[in-house]
């Protein structure tokens, strides 16, 4: 018997299509994680609906979640596609599923303007510095100098998907690598708790066409020159705050979410206080000139700020797409209000007698 | 309020009057609040009981370039454009000139005595108006100087053509909503420029306006205003937008009057409204609203269009319903942003790659644009399908009269949609499982579930790639070739959700095709077309794709013109494409300058082509 979580489904009840992406692709890795953390959490699978792009990323929400409902629209519009359909019914948990290029090149504008708007959703950008599903050109994400067989030395900067998150003020900005599973659910956990948008940008291979051992997207690079910020460690609403070893002060820090989870950061090698947007653009800058991938939870802003729902102020006691005609259409009276007050009317016999 | 008739001009009329029948334009500097004044003119005639339409034609400019607002009266109700100004108000001196050569011979040139022309037009009646002086009497503070000094001709016009100043009362106070301060001042800056005009000019023109009973009952509106709330009434839940001329007034006054009407007692909304940051967003927020199963709608013109079509595409092929308004402009590129045309017609009712064809609704007054704003809904989650209303800048944006707005005589149809409970009666009804893309009933129309059906087996992957009847990804050619041919009869079958043609005529030989704006010039075309000696019967098209009733019309015609606002003959091409049996009786009757046609042009070029 298939081990069973406190819903009583298991993990297959989490699963999707059988994939069509390479083996060894990091989206793969990437799915078993979100797959892993919503078991874990016993998140109910019809309470989740996913969105992408375009690219082989954004294929990827077909191999998971069968239960769910999921809309693959069109490259780099994500975004604004999951921000119309989450409007619709705010008892659902989004999860977005975009590519680098996807996100930094052809959808930068919208991805930008979800982060303002900070809409509820987990937003995942599985980024292997090249276009995998056109057949590995430069992607935005690339570093400058990543030289590809078919396509010579990329000569441009690259865009950080996490500095651009930030500057955009982004409410959740994360970094992983799919070769990191562990921190990786960690922080799906943690995304999925988090009242607003969540931003994670995973380092995630692309087998096929980068992954050469000197460039920064391959697993040899990223395992070799991983530099997580801390030891993350997620724990939902209902559980205790259970430590496994007790800590010095100062070596760990507790952060609790809106509905009451907790974020615990165990220290690596320095204190890293992930509320202050300064010190994650900092720890990114520095990060540039050290030639290493900074990961963990660079930045989060658990109160102060409205979420997309909150703004639009929409009821919580009924989806708005579950309203009636009753609810939604005025009646005849506010009509005639209209038509009488609001409109210039023409000559007036009763009052002329003409 | 009782409406007194009509002063009497001081000085005996013109031995030819001409009452109720000419144009006056207005010729002034964009930005300096003349609309006011003109919009009090349009009603104040309109509450004297006479036919009137107001054109504004204003640059893309928000001060300082010239701007023209065309007022025309008729007692029979013809309210097209009309190309000959009777009478020319003239406040901009830098196109005093040009107005004044714009007067008919005979008619009249009344212009600010700051800006007098060198060397009047002897063939016009001119009257000078003391407008800085009459405005720096007025008492008004100086920042508000150019905007009293604008009703200073208010009150000129109305000594000369007899203007009820009780209906000019009653027009500013519904402009100012009442706000007793500003209608004092403006009324009495009118009030003002009469006297004046009493006592220092004497009437040598014809021109003069008598109340009628013409407009009892009826209301003036814009186009927008009446999309916005036609929507309203529809139950529009999600809104997303970018502003573009002309169709920024739509999404604004849908907001506010969603804001005003659509909020419950505990102070949340039922609705949703986005500025997105720019139209691919806008359309793909509404395209997700409507998968979601939200009424949702976006507003744009041409440009905003161009940047939409793959999204247009991916609604068409995975089948959500989505109501884009399409106020169109004059293109291509930035073209005359400010100026009417119909000229997206191929392009929408095709738009995006591949195999598409999509449903357009033509409304072409205030009513229509009212009633396809609720409509629009039905047809569109009935049909799972986007539905683009192609309105246009000078239903848009002009005033227009029409009947008080009809509240929908149908129940919203929400279109097959299934809910939990629903799911389980499906299957057994129709004893197979359900499937996102099986035609059961034989229509073409899928049923759907939306996001936030819990039912197990609900659920199902949108996408915009192949896909089967249960919503797999799947290249297989037979499957496509189906898909997209259940999508075609679902459009074929569906034409009976859409507004039939209208069809008036006395069952002649030749036979006129117009549709949305148009239409307006088309009652008085056809009686100039009757005096010289071609009666003519007439269909509007109400819908695309074509009803049967358009063959049938094209079948019973010799000759069949079709009329429309841009350079090609668009609706002209379409027609013939899809009826090549009556493809040599269509003639096209097309023009595009970015104003609305005259009825003029229409008669001569119908008669010059009749021969
Ligand atoms: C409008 C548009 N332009 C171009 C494409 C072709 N295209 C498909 S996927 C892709 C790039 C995807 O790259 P990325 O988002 O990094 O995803 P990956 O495949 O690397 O996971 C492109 C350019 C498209 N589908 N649509
Ligand atoms: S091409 Fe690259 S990104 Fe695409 S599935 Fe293969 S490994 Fe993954
Ligand atoms: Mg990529």
């Amino acid at each position: 018997m298939a081990r069973t979580n406190a819903i009583g489904l298991t993990k297959a009840d989490y699963k999707g299509a059988p994939t069509t992406l390479c083996q060894g692709c990091g989206h793969n890795s990437i799915l078993s994680q979100i797959i892993a953390a919503l078991f874990e959490m016993n998140v109910r699978p019809e309470d989740v609906v996913k969105f992408s792009g375009i690219g082989c990323s954004s294929k990827a929400p077909t191999y998971m979640l069968s239960r769910s409902f999921g809309f693959n629209g069109l490259h780099g519009r994500m975004p604004a596609l999951a921000t119309g359909a989450l409007v619709a019914d705010i008892t659902l948990k989004g999860i977005g599923m975009s590519g680098d290029g996807d996100t930094a090149s052809i959808g930068m504008g919208h991805f930008k303007h979800v982060l303002r708007r900070n809409l509820p959703l987990v937003y995942i950008v599985a980024n292997n510095g090249v276009y995998g599903l056109t057949k590995g050109q430069f992607a935005p994400t690339a570093e400058k100098g990543l030289t590809l067989k078919r396509h010579g030395t990329n000569p441009y900067m690259p865009v950080d998907v996490c500095m651009e998150a930030l500057a955009g003020g982004a409410t959740f900005v994360a970094r992983s690598f799919a070769g990191d599973p562990k921190q990786l659910k960690a922080l799906i956990k943690a995304a999925f708790h988090h009242n607003g948008l969540a931003v994670i940008d995973v380092v995630s291979p692309c087998v096929t066409f980068n992954n050469e051992p000197s460039a920064h997207y391959s697993y040899g690079w990223a395992r070799d020159h991983e530099a997580p910020l801390h030891r993350l460690d997620f724990i939902p609403p209902e559980e205790e705050i259970l430590l496994d070893k007790p800590m010095e002060p100062g070596e760990r820090r507790v952060i609790r979410l809106h509905d009451g989870s907790v974020v615990v950061l165990e220290q690596v090698d320095r204190d890293y206080d992930p509320t202050d947007r300064f010190a994650a653009m900092r720890a990114l800058e520095e990060s540039y000139r050290r030639e290493v991938l900074l990961t963990g939870l660079l930045y989060i802003e658990t109160e102060g700020r409205e979420n997309l729902f909150q703004v639009l102020n929409l009821p919580e006691d009924k989806p708005l797409n579950r309203m009636t005609q009753e609810e939604l259409r005025p009646a005849a009276s506010v009509l005639e209000e209209i038509n009488a007050k609001d409109m210039f009317h023409g000559a007036d016999v009763r009052v002329n007698g003409r | 309020m009782a409406l007194k008739p009509a002063p009497e001009p001081a000085s005996a009329p013109a031995a030819r009057e001409v009452v109720n029948d000419f144009s006056i334009t207005v010729a002034t500097i964009n930005g300096t609040g003349s609309q006011t004044s003109n919009l009090t003119i349009l009603r104040a005639l309109f509450r004297m009981g006479i036919p009137v339409s107001g054109k504004n034609i204003f640059p893309s400019n928000i001060q300082g370039l010239p701007t023209w607002y065309t007022i025309r009266v008729n007692k029979h109700g013809f309210l097209a454009r009309r190309d000959e100004h009777e009478i020319v108000i003239a406040m901009n001196p830098a196109t005093v000139h040009d107005d004044m050569n714009k007067v008919v011979p005979g008619g009249v040139f009344l212009y600010a005595d700051h800006i007098r022309p060198q060397g009047l037009r002897e063939d016009v009646i001119a009257y000078s108006m003391p407008v800085n002086r009459l405005a720096r009497e007025s008492g008004a503070p100086p920042r508000l100087r150019d905007y009293v000094a604008n009703m200073v001709y208010v009150g000129v016009l109305a000594y000369l053509l007899g203007i009820d100043l009780e209906a000019i009362r009653a027009a500013l106070d519904f402009h100012f909503r009442g706000k007793a301060k500003a209608v004092e001042l403006n009324d009495s800056v009118v009030r003002a420029a009469f006297r004046w005009a009493e006592e220092h000019l004497e009437k040598r023109d014809p021109y003069r306006v008598a109340p009628m009973e013409a407009t009892q009952g009826l209301i003036l509106s814009d186009g927008n205003t009446a999309a916005a709330l036609g929507a309203l009434f529809g139950g529009v839940q999600f809104v997303s937008w970018y502003p573009i001329t002309p169709s920024t007034d739509l999404a604004e006054t849908l907001e506010h009057y969603l804001r005003r009407y659509r909020v419950r007692p505990d102070g949340k909304h039922t609705f949703a409204v986005i500025q997105a940051e720019d139209e691919l967003a806008a359309i793909n927020m509404a395209i997700g609203a409507g998968w979601a199963g939200l009424r949702a709608m976006t507003a744009t013109s041409g440009p905003g269009l161009s940047l939409m079509t793959e999204a247009i595409g991916l609604a068409y092929y995975a089948e959500v319903p989505v109501v884009v308004w399409d106020v169109q402009r004059v293109g291509p590129s930035t073209g005359l942003p400010t100026r009417t045309q119909q000229g997206d017609i191929l392009f929408i009712h095709f738009a995006s790659h591949g195999d598409t064809e999509h449903i357009l609704l033509f409304p072409a007054n205030i009513n229509e644009a009212f009633e396809f704003g609720w409509r629009a809904f039905d047809i569109a989650e009935r049909l799972q399908a986007p539905v683009f209303v192609m309105s246009d800048l000078d239903l848009g944006m002009n005033h227009w009269m029409g009947q008080p707005f009809a509240y929908p005589d149908q129940d919203m149809d929400r279109g097959k949609v299934l809910w939990e409970e629903d799911l389980e009666r499906w299957e057994q009804e129709k004893g197979v499982p359900w499937g996102r893309y099986l035609d059961v009933d034989g229509d073409g129309i899928p049923y759907r579930t939306v996001m936030g059906n819990r039912r197990p087996g609900a659920s199902y992957f949108t996408r915009g790639t192949g896909h089967d009847e249960y919503a797999r990804y799947t290249e297989d050619p037979e499957v496509w070739h189906r898909m997209v041919h259940r999508i075609k009869k679902k459009y074929r079958l569906g034409r009976k959700y859409l507004p039939r043609p209208v069809e008036d005529g006395p069952g002649t030989e030749v036979g006129i095709i117009a549709y949305g704006t148009t239409d307006a010039a088309m009652p008085e075309a056809r009686y100039l077309l009757e005096h010289k000696g071609i009666a003519t019967d007439y269909l509007r098209i109400r819908a695309l794709p074509f009803h049967d009733e358009v063959g049938d019309f094209l079948a019973r015609h010799r000759a069949v013109y079709v009329v429309e606002a841009n350079r090609d003959g668009q609706m002209a091409m379409l027609l013939r494409m899809h009826y090549p049996q009556w493809a040599t009786r269509i003639h096209s009757v097309a023009r595009t300058d970015g104003l609305p046609l005259t009825a003029t042009f229409i008669a001569d070029s119908i008669a010059g082509q009749e021969g």
